[in-house]
Parts: C-alpha cells; sequence; structure tokens
C-alpha cells in the first residue's frame, strides 16, 4: 500500500514535469541515443542559448541551436522612433562592447545623411572601437578558460576589463550604456584625464597579457580541451559566412579595418592577426593576439589625435552643443527640430559595416526621407557564427560544446536582437 | 573592381536577369528577376572576376505597396576583391516565396529563416524553413507594415498548465 502511494505520487511529479518543453521523443531503432536539452540556462551557454543535442553515449550527433529567448524585436522597435532615439538600444546589442555598436550605428546613419566627421572625432572614435575590441576579447578568452575549468583568468581579464570601464566612465559617465555617439560626433569631448588613464592602462597591457597567456599556454588541461576542438575547414567558414577572429584563425586574412578601411585606420599601422589551426586553440590565440594589435592602434591613436571640434560642422544635422541651445535662438530652434522630428537623411539605402570584436557589425537602412528609418536590418556577427555551432560540435565529445560555444564567442543579445 | 566593371560582368553573364542597378553612396545594388537568383547567386559566387563568396546577410523589406510589396536583398562579401555587393529581388503579396540560395551559400540559412519569421516569405528549396526567432505557434510576420507596434493580445501562446 506504501509502496504503491510512493508510485502514485511519483508518477504524478512525472506527470506534472512531463510538458512539451521537456520531453522531446526521438526516432532511433538502436534506442541507444539521448537528447539532452542544453540551456536556455546554462552557465556555459554565455546568455540564453538553448542547444539540443542528440547524444550516443558522449558523442554528439547532432546539435539544433534554438535562438529567440532575448529576442526584442530592435528592427520593428528602430521602425517606430528617430535615429537618435535608437543609439541607447544599441547599447543592448553587443553588451559586452556597447561603445563600438554605438560607433556602427552612427557611421551608418552619417552615411545615409552624407556628414562628414572632422579628424578628432574620427579618431575618438577609433579609440572607443578598440578599447571596446579589447573589454570584449578580455571576457571571451577569460570566460572560454572558465569553461574549461581555468577559473583564474576569468578574475584576471576582469580585473584588466575595470580599467576600461573606467575610462568610459570618465568619457561619457556610464560603465556599461555608453550611448557615447551621436549622428555626427560623440556626446562628450575626450578629455585629458581619459588620456592619462588609457596611457596607464596601456602601460601595463602588454605585460598583463603576457601574464594571463603564461597561465595557459602551457597549460596541459587547457590544450587538451582546445586544440583540434571545433575544427572547420576553411572552405566550410567562408561557406557558412564567418566573419570575425572565428574566420581570421581560418587563415583568411579579412578585417574590414584593413580590407575597407573607415574612419583613420589607413593611418594607423597594425597587423590582421591570423592562424591556420581553426579550431577553438587558435581562436583563442588570435583573440590574444588581436588585443595586443589594438593596444599598438591605442597608443599610436593616442599620440596622434587632433586638436579640433569633436562635431561636424552642420547644423541641420548635428545636435548643437548644449550650452548654446540655452542662450542661442538658432541653435535652440535645430536642437528643437532635431529632437521632435530627426536627421532629414535623403530617400536612399545604405550599408555601413565595421569591424567589431565579434565580426563584421552592419546596419542596413531604408530611408524614406523621414527622420525615421523605414527599414533598419542589424547584421550581427554573434548571430551568423553561431550558425557553425551544429557543424563543430559535430563528432565531438559532449563537453567539447562549452570549449567551441567560448571559442565563438556568441552574445546573446546581439544574436537575438 | 569598380561597380561599372561588376554590372558589365552581371550582364555579361545573364543578359535578361538584371532589372535595375542603382548606386547610392557608393553602395552598388542590383535587381534581378525573382526566378533567376538561384543562378545569379552561382555564378557570382563563381565568375573569378567576381568571386562573392561569403554570404553577409539576407533580409527582407516590407514597402507596404501595391504590387511587389517586399523585397529580399543580399549583402555579400567577395575576400578576393575585398568589397561589398547587394543583390535584390522584387517579392509579390500574394504567396510570397522566393528561391533558396542555400545551396550556393550554406551561410544563408538562417538569414532566410529568419526573413520567413518576420515577413512571411517562403524560400522554396530550403532545407528547415522554421521560424528563427518566435515561436512556432505565433500566426503574425512582425516586421510587416500591418503588425502594430504593440503586437496582438493574445498571439503569443502561454505554457499549458
Amino acid at each position: 500500500m506504501n509502496s504503491r502511494s510512493e508510485e502514485t505520487r511519483k508518477s504524478k511529479i512525472l506527470a506534472a514535469l512531463e510538458d512539451q518543453d521537456t520531453s522531446v521523443s526521438v526516432d532511433d531503432p538502436l534506442e541507444n541515443s539521448m537528447v539532452l536539452n542544453m540551456g536556455p540556462q546554462h552557465p556555459a551557454t554565455h546568455g540564453v542559448l538553448r542547444l539540443l543535442v542528440k547524444l550516443d553515449g558522449e558523442t554528439v550527433i547532432a546539435a539544433v541551436p534554438e535562438l529567440g529567448y532575448l529576442h526584442r524585436g530592435y528592427e520593428k522597435l528602430a521602425e517606430n522612433m528617430t535615429y537618435h532615439e535608437f543609439i541607447p538600444h544599441t547599447d543592448r546589442l553587443d553588451y559586452l562592447s556597447p561603445i563600438s555598436n554605438n560607433v556602427a550605428f552612427a557611421m551608418a546613419v552619417e552615411k545615409l545623411a552624407g556628414v562628414e566627421l572632422p579628424p578628432r572625432a574620427q579618431y575618438i572614435r577609433v579609440l572607443c572601437c578598440e578599447m571596446a575590441r579589447i573589454a570584449s576579447h578580455l571576457v571571451a578568452t577569460g570566460s572560454m578558460a572558465m569553461d574549461v575549468g581555468a577559473l583564474t583568468v576569468l578574475l584576471w581579464t576582469f580585473r584588466e576589463r575595470e580599467k576600461i570601464l573606467d575610462v568610459y566612465d570618465v568619457l561619457c559617465g556610464a560603465r556599461f550604456t555608453t550611448s557615447y555617439t551621436r549622428i555626427g560626433g560623440m556626446s562628450t569631448d575626450w578629455t585629458p584625464q581619459c588620456t592619462t588613464m588609457l596611457e596607464a592602462f596601456l602601460a601595463e597591457f602588454d605585460k598583463d597579457v603576457t601574464e594571463i597567456e603564461q597561465l595557459l599556454r602551457t597549460n596541459r588541461i587547457f590544450i587538451d580541451r582546445c586544440e583540434g576542438v571545433g575544427y572547420l575547414s576553411r572552405d566550410q567558414i567562408v561557406g557558412l559566412g564567418l566573419t570575425g577572429p572565428v574566420l581570421r584563425a581560418a587563415g583568411v586574412p579579412r578585417d574590414l579595418r584593413r580590407d575597407n578601411p573607415y574612419l583613420v585606420y589607413n593611418d594607423l599601422d597594425f597587423n590582421v592577426v591570423t592562424a591556420t589551426e581553426s579550431d577553438a586553440l587558435a581562436r583563442f590565440y588570435v583573440r590574444i593576439a588581436e588585443m595586443r594589435e589594438s593596444a599598438k592602434i591605442l597608443r599610436q591613436a593616442l599620440e596622434k589625435l587632433p586638436a579640433g571640434p569633436f562635431r561636424a560642422d552642420e547644423p541641420k544635422r548635428v545636435l548643437p552643443e548644449k550650452g548654446r541651445t540655452y542662450t542661442k535662438m538658432e541653435e535652440l530652434i535645430y536642437d528643437f527640430m532635431l529632437i521632435n522630428i530627426g536627421v532629414d537623411p535623403p530617400v536612399g539605402e545604405v550599408y555601413s559595416a565595421i569591424e567589431s570584436s565579434k565580426g563584421e557589425l552592419g546596419f542596413y537602412i531604408v530611408s524614406d526621407g523621414t527622420g525615421q528609418p523605414w527599414r533598419m536590418k542589424i547584421r550581427s556577427p554573434s548571430m551568423t557564427n553561431l550558425q557553425a555551432l551544429p557543424y563543430m560540435v559535430k563528432g565531438g565529445m559532449i563537453s567539447d560544446i562549452v570549449a567551441i560555444i567560448g571559442s565563438l564567442d556568441p552574445v546573446m543579445g546581439e544574436a537575438d536582437k | 573592381m569598380t561597380n561599372d566593371e561588376i554590372v558589365a560582368a552581371l550582364k555579361a553573364a545573364h543578359p535578361d536577369s538584371v532589372v535595375q542597378v542603382t548606386d547610392f553612396r557608393g553602395d552598388l545594388a542590383v535587381t534581378v528577376r525573382k526566378s533567376d537568383i538561384v543562378k545569379v547567386a552561382t555564378s557570382v559566387r563563381d565568375i573569378p572576376s567576381l568571386a562573392f563568396d561569403l554570404v553577409i546577410d539576407v533580409l527582407g523589406v516590407d514597402f507596404n505597396r501595391p504590387g511587389d510589396r517586399f523585397e529580399v536583398v543580399y549583402i555579400l562579401y567577395s575576400t578576393t576583391h575585398k568589397r561589398h555587393l547587394r543583390l535584390k529581388v522584387a517579392v509579390e503579396e500574394e504567396h510570397p516565396a522566393v528561391p533558396s540560395v542555400t545551396s550556393v551559400w550554406p551561410g544563408a540559412n538562417w538569414h532566410e529563416r529568419e526573413t520567413f519569421d518576420m515577413f512571411g516569405i517562403r524560400f522554396e528549396g530550403h532545407p528547415d524553413m522554421r521560424r528563427l526567432y518566435m515561436p512556432e505557434e505565433f500566426e503574425y510576420y512582425p516586421l510587416r507594415k500591418d503588425f502594430p507596434l504593440l503586437g496582438i493580445p493574445d498571439s503569443l501562446p502561454l505554457p499549458r498548465r
């Protein structure tokens, strides 16, 4: 009697647990494979990525990623607000490098509206993009090492990242949701204090990166878990449309900063880092080397940073300095018009992309001549890079999945838009 | 490789397929006939003077106009010639469908799924034509202009009790 009631109780619990979200039926005549539901709440999936994995023992037979758990409909929202109003939303795309998203979006709108930036503004934007790349790669390398068991690295990389966030703080008043750019310029000017802080950071940075690298360079566990894991051939990677460090780790030296130079990257000296192994370890080392190159760019940009205005001199397109709107009639009118009606770009379609830390981050804008975009498409590198995940994990071990996700470095805010 | 050379190479390969060529702010966009898109895509990838091997994005646009209401835009990149190109096809409102280019670039897979999810444009010959972001049970296409910004009440099914 007792055992029977126990049985009923158990089956009731099972029935309650079993619903369409937790049970998966698989046709398998040999009955030796199982389906594992990884995520959407899983620490190693870097956000709300859900992965359905079909296993034979510990070997992955197939994997199906499910997206959309962080879908906030930014493309729909963008159609219903002015270009300026959308800038804070770009922070929430790739939330590990918000400031480079701001730059990418502002550049797309400027290309559409035909606004030319003064040199100082372009240099400030380069500084922002490279700081964002270092901050993002620090998190990527740290969390990838943590996912395969090396926790210390994460603490060390976060310590370095804090210093960059402190520069953001002085620069624009926010450490994380920066919303720094405006159409045709920046919200605030680069200050000498930012230079001092960044120089202090750069003076230590190469040593710190070497320390971080040394923790793992000869670490047998780390190398065993990453070497040869997540391999895809060069043709497969190109065919899947992957960009960024993943593509460069497969031996394709594609970097928009070099190939289609934007801002002032033409005047700066840096190398495009590539590797040929195309596995998780190669991607890790490409990111480490790219951080050093970014530090090199930062030093040059700080040295070359010209004086001058940090906003374009186009009153009808670019917001005036705030102080002047309180005392000058003309500026007040333009401020009012720009805030209420928005930048009036011509009718047309543009696509503008930058090399963000994850790959090609692009904005495709269809304008109908009003202050709001008719259609705005966000081309997010994380979403495209995730497409390769099923191909990479196939045939590997289940524990390799976390290393592969870490090496792809997806940010779900960007992948789900 | 200039914009004119690309247009000339495309027109030489497919004289009847090119409908319209636009050049705005240096961005080249070539509108091609919808039925020829797979043919054009294959030659755009394979002709050595073009060699657009990387599919950057496939997206939809809803112009909310009579006739060809939608447009599907293919953003491509050539790692050899280091430049972008846009191909476009017009899609009608009744039963919108476009031949899939996943056979040419496997990377178009998720982009086409996203376009289907947001606009209801079907891609014929796609290996896995499911929604990407919205739940399978969702009946509407959110990025169409007739879908309200605030959403439709009760359109998202809640989990069963």
